[in-house]
């Protein structure tokens, strides 16, 4: 889908990116995660050509982003940055349409995706579209902003630590909501962050990045079992690695044993199928039973789990 | 509200019927001077200021905001620096300065007002129109340019209607002063209200003085707050926080 | 790669500056093409064009375009701001230099009538020579003590150069030998309009100004009518206080004997004490507003008073934005007191307005040139002392 190949980007004597190649499938989420100044920004900016290449190309569906007049390529990709840029002038909806409108749609058209995208966000079209940014709460700015970049239905987006001014309630709820409007759309999602939980808990693939090289591309999972570098073993955080490789499993995913109904005691905590292995353990442990049932969304049992089971997944290489 | 409907209602009857006030100037007249000006016709002279002061204003105003355009855009960049010091420096020259260095350039009558109104009405809208263009959210104008927009739609639905509040104001700090200068220019024999107040001087009749005095204050009151109205109702929605 | 390509890259790699282009063609064609000088029979007809090369030796004339030329040059092509600053410089000093020569060449000896006046081409090339000049110093960003001292040392250079009467024959100059009785006394007649009408409403406008920060209510009442107040016209207001005042005169023979009365100085002051106020006590109000109330909640937290907080805490941290407003006050004061002079407040005010009677542009600049040059040099020396003050009190 994206495929990013040798890219250089320098200011001056200064190279920020240097040299950085890496493929990002379709309908992906890949996180770009790194420190201040460690040119993902940079990198990310470069897609959709806000800043041009030094060297080195990108490729979007096969074809050479530096063909195509700059303001028209940036048309078929969404755009999400921290603080979310909404135009305070403009009403929720023509926010959502502004890109629609640079396309020329049809005002029908451009008033029926509005109306879902602000369904689909959880915001009631009668009630918020004609309100203005500053009328909205922090939250509710930031899914507007996210909404505006889907406006268009494009097949890319790029977010640009879109969470970063969200206090923590309020953004795990917008990660969570991310994830189901991916699967939803099916867009490739290309997003950059320097928190590295965010960047696991969302990415299918995570980019490690430090002083403009990249460091790292690969699973959660391999990255916190086989960092490449020193520096991607202190980013993924070496105290609590194996906490960490846990929240990456869902308790469903595992092979269980299977247990009668009839057996599953009542002392037994119940222990919920989509729950992380890690949440699963703090579970056990606070409970002090040692074991749980494990059952689905209606309740329905589907197995036995227990703490040595979770433990044996947190084990390293 | 109520008050402003009032001061418009004595402002356009004393215009039209200026001898229906002629009782209460009388008072201060001495040796059976007239109360009203009978020099020229009141409305005429109104108009006649209003009129300078609205093309003066215009014309500084698409000066201004193409000026304060021009020295924002990547091409003229280069003349920001001195326009701000200019624009510092200009705004300490008195009105009156101006008007008087008008004179021998250009000779006596409207045309040394036009033109001093013009001068001095150009800094407000300038310097507006600058920190207004400036002071747009950074994030927002990377949004819009990573939306696709060019750099003349993002000029004309983001940068200029989120510096319309503060053009506005400079408008509207601009067509004050000018109201004020313009009635000095009657000193140099431009037709306004001044004339009135400077034949007073002249024939010491406070009568004159008052009523073009408070002819001339009701006028700018009232152009005040109309272009506070029309700012508030165009602004309504913008808020940049 | 075309020749067209190729002289766009050799231009693009030379340091070519569009803002010192602009100015150098804009003083070079009014050099050129308007005249520099412009001779008259007397102090009020229009006069003609003199060519200068019939009046000054080749020698001297082809040094100062010598040196002019020097000074276009670096204003297209230098980038450093002391050299540019240095061209803007030579360029006023040449200018004005070859002006007072040509008058001195001109005027017959003991002529007291003709007059030789600087013409357009003069003012152009000098405004825009100040401009270079201008440009270099905003993009060095002198500190405020050089800010101060180099407004000294210009203001003393200009004394004595006059002093010294190199411009003596210069219409301007002879203007002020014919007025030198007046001037003085009229100019400090306008600074103490300008200054005592400013001290009083200081005295007024800085507790009034507490007052509001403390009584919300009353903050937009007294704003709103003081804001009024600046939306009337000088000339309305100057001329509205002279009948009260004459009244209060002819009811009050103490107010009389203390001078007040509708004509002249009296109501003037009152008028632009009224003027100032909007700026004094909006600044004042604003700036107590943006004290951080941290601060305030310590003061009070470690046991002062009210009257101490206001003393030691507010006022101090409020200081940079009344300053402001007094800056304002005072450079809109400087311009406003030239109106007194319609209403026989005296000031610089009645060379502007005599000269403009009797069609003497001399007259008018003589008024007008100083007053100028009051209002920028008061802004100057203000804009230091708040910046100086926002630098100390910088966290």
């Amino acid at each position: 889908m994206i495929q990013v190949e040798h890219l250089v980007r320098r200011y001056g004597e200064r190279t920020v990116v240097a040299d950085v190649s890496m493929d990002m499938a379709r309908g992906s989420m890949t996180a770009i995660v790194g420190t201040s100044g460690s040119g993902k920004s940079t990198l990310l900016r470069m897609i959709n050509r806000l800043v041009e290449p030094s060297a080195g190309r990108i490729l979007i569906d096969g074809r050479d982003t530096a063909a195509e007049p700059p303001h028209l390529l940036r048309r078929r990709i969404g755009y999400v940055i921290q603080g979310h840029g909404l135009f305070p002038h403009r009403t929720v909806a023509q926010n959502i349409a502004t890109v629609p409108r640079l396309l020329g749609w049809a005002p029908e058209r451009i008033e029926t995706r509005v109306r879902e995208l602000l369904t689909v966000f959880q915001l009631d079209p009668a009630q918020y579209g004609a309100a203005y940014p500053h009328q909205l709460s922090g939250g509710q700015q930031q899914r507007v902003g996210v909404a505006r970049a889907l406006a268009a239905e494009p097949a890319v987006l790029l977010m640009d630590e879109p969470f970063g001014a969200l206090d923590p309630i309020i953004r795990a709820k917008a990660q969570e909501d991310l994830l189901a409007i991916q699967r939803r759309f099916g867009t490739t999602v290309v997003l950059v962050t320097h928190d590295i939980d965010e960047a696991f808990r969302l990415g299918s693939r995570v980019a490690v990045m430090s002083e403009g090289r990249l460091l790292q591309y690969d699973t959660p999972a391999m990255l916190l079992t086989h960092p490449a570098d020193p520096f991607v073993a202190r980013m993924t955080g070496v105290s609590d690695r194996a906490l960490k490789l846990l929240s990456l499993t869902r308790v469903g995913e595992l092979r269980l044993f299977p247990v009668e109904a009839a057996t599953a005691g009542a002392a037994e905590p119940r222990i919920d199928a989509s729950l992380s292995l890690r949440e699963a353990l703090a579970e056990l442990l606070w409970q002090g039973t040692g074991h749980g049932i494990v059952c689905d969304a209606t309740g329905r049992p589907l197995g036995r789990i227990s703490v040595a089971d979770i433990a044996a997944h947190g084990r390293g290489p | 509200m109520a008050l402003r409907a009032a001061a418009l209602g004595v402002l356009v009857l004393f215009l039209l019927r200026p001898q229906w006030f002629a009782p209460l100037f009388t008072p201060l007249t001495q040796y059976g001077a007239p109360p009203i000006y009978d020099q020229g016709n009141l409305l005429e002279l109104a108009l006649a200021q209003l009129g300078t002061v609205l093309l003066a204003a215009l014309a500084s105003t698409v000066v201004g905001v193409g000026l304060g355009l021009f020295v924002t855009r990547a091409a003229g960049r280069a003349f920001l620096p001195l326009s701000r010091t200019l624009v510092d420096i200009g705004q300490t020259f008195p009105p009156v300065a101006v008007l008087a260095i008008a004179v021998p350039l250009v000779g006596f009558g409207e045309k040394p007002t036009l033109i001093a109104l013009f001068a001095y009405g150009l800094l407000p809208i300038f310097e507006n129109t600058i920190v207004g263009l400036r002071s747009c959210p950074p994030q927002v104008l990377e949004a819009a340019r990573g939306m696709g927009m060019s750099p003349a739609q993002c000029l004309w639905s983001v940068e200029l209607p989120l510096a319309l509040p503060l053009i506005l104001e400079g408008i509207r700090l601009s067509l004050v002063i000018n109201v004020g200068t313009a009635t000095i220019g009657s000193t140099v024999a431009a037709r306004g209200l001044g004339e009135v107040i400077i034949a007073g001087l002249l024939s010491s009749n406070n009568a004159f003085i008052l009523q073009g005095a408070l002819l001339t204050g009701l006028m700018a009151i009232l152009l005040y707050d109309a272009l506070v109205g029309l700012e508030r109702r165009v602004c309504r929605s913008v808020r940049i926080d | 790669m075309s020749t067209t390509a190729a002289v766009r890259v050799f231009l693009r790699r030379l340091p070519v500056d569009p803002l010192g282009t602009l100015l150098c063609a804009v003083g070079a064609l009014a050099l050129i093409c308007l005249p520099f000088l412009v001779f008259k029979a007397n102090r009020i007809v229009p006069g003609d064009p003199v060519d200068l090369a019939q009046v000054l030796a080749p020698a001297p004339l082809a040094a100062a375009a010598l040196v002019l030329a020097a000074a276009g040059l670096c204003a297209v092509f230098a980038a450093g701001a002391r050299l540019r600053l240095l061209a803007g410089l030579a360029g006023i000093v040449v200018i004005a230099l070859v002006a007072a020569a040509g008058a001195d060449v001109l005027t017959p000896a003991g002529n007291r009538v003709v007059r030789v006046a600087p013409g357009a081409g003069f003012w152009i090339a000098l405004i825009a020579m100040a401009l270079l000049a201008t440009d270099a110093v905003t993009r060095m960003r002198p500190r405020p003590v050089v800010r101060v001292l180099a407004l000294a040392v210009t203001v003393l250079v200009v004394l004595a150069v006059l002093a010294h009467g190199t411009f003596d024959q210069l219409s301007l100059m002879r203007e002020y030998a014919a007025h030198a009785d007046r001037f003085a006394s009229e100019l400090r007649r306008h600074l103490w309009l300008a200054l005592g009408s400013l001290t009083a409403a200081v005295l007024v406008g800085l507790p009034v100004g507490v007052l509001c920060h403390r009584v919300p209510r009353l903050r937009s009442a007294v704003l709103s009518v003081l804001n009024l107040i600046q939306t009337i016209p000088a000339i309305a207001l100057f001329s509205m206080l002279m009948a009260p005042l004459a009244l209060l005169a002819a009811a009050v023979p103490l107010a009389a004997r203390l001078g007040v009365r509708g004509i002249g100085a009296a109501p003037a002051a009152v008028a632009l004490f009224l003027y100032a106020l909007l700026p004094v006590v909006g600044n004042t109000v604003a700036g107590l507003r943006r004290v951080s109330p941290a601060a305030v909640e310590a003061a009070r937290g470690m046991g002062m008073t009210a009257g101490q907080v206001l003393m030691s805490v507010e006022l101090p941290l409020a200081l940079p934005v009344i300053l402001t407003g007094v800056r304002v006050a005072l450079v809109q004061n400087i311009g406003l007191v030239t109106i007194a002079a319609l209403i026989g407040g005296g000031g610089l005010g009645s060379f502007v307005f005599q000269g403009i009677g009797q069609t003497a542009i001399d007259l008018v600049l003589l008024g007008a040139i100083p007053i100028v040059a009051l209002a920028f040099a008061a802004a100057l020396l203000l804009d230091a002392l708040i910046e100086t003050l926002r630098r100390g009190a910088a966290p």
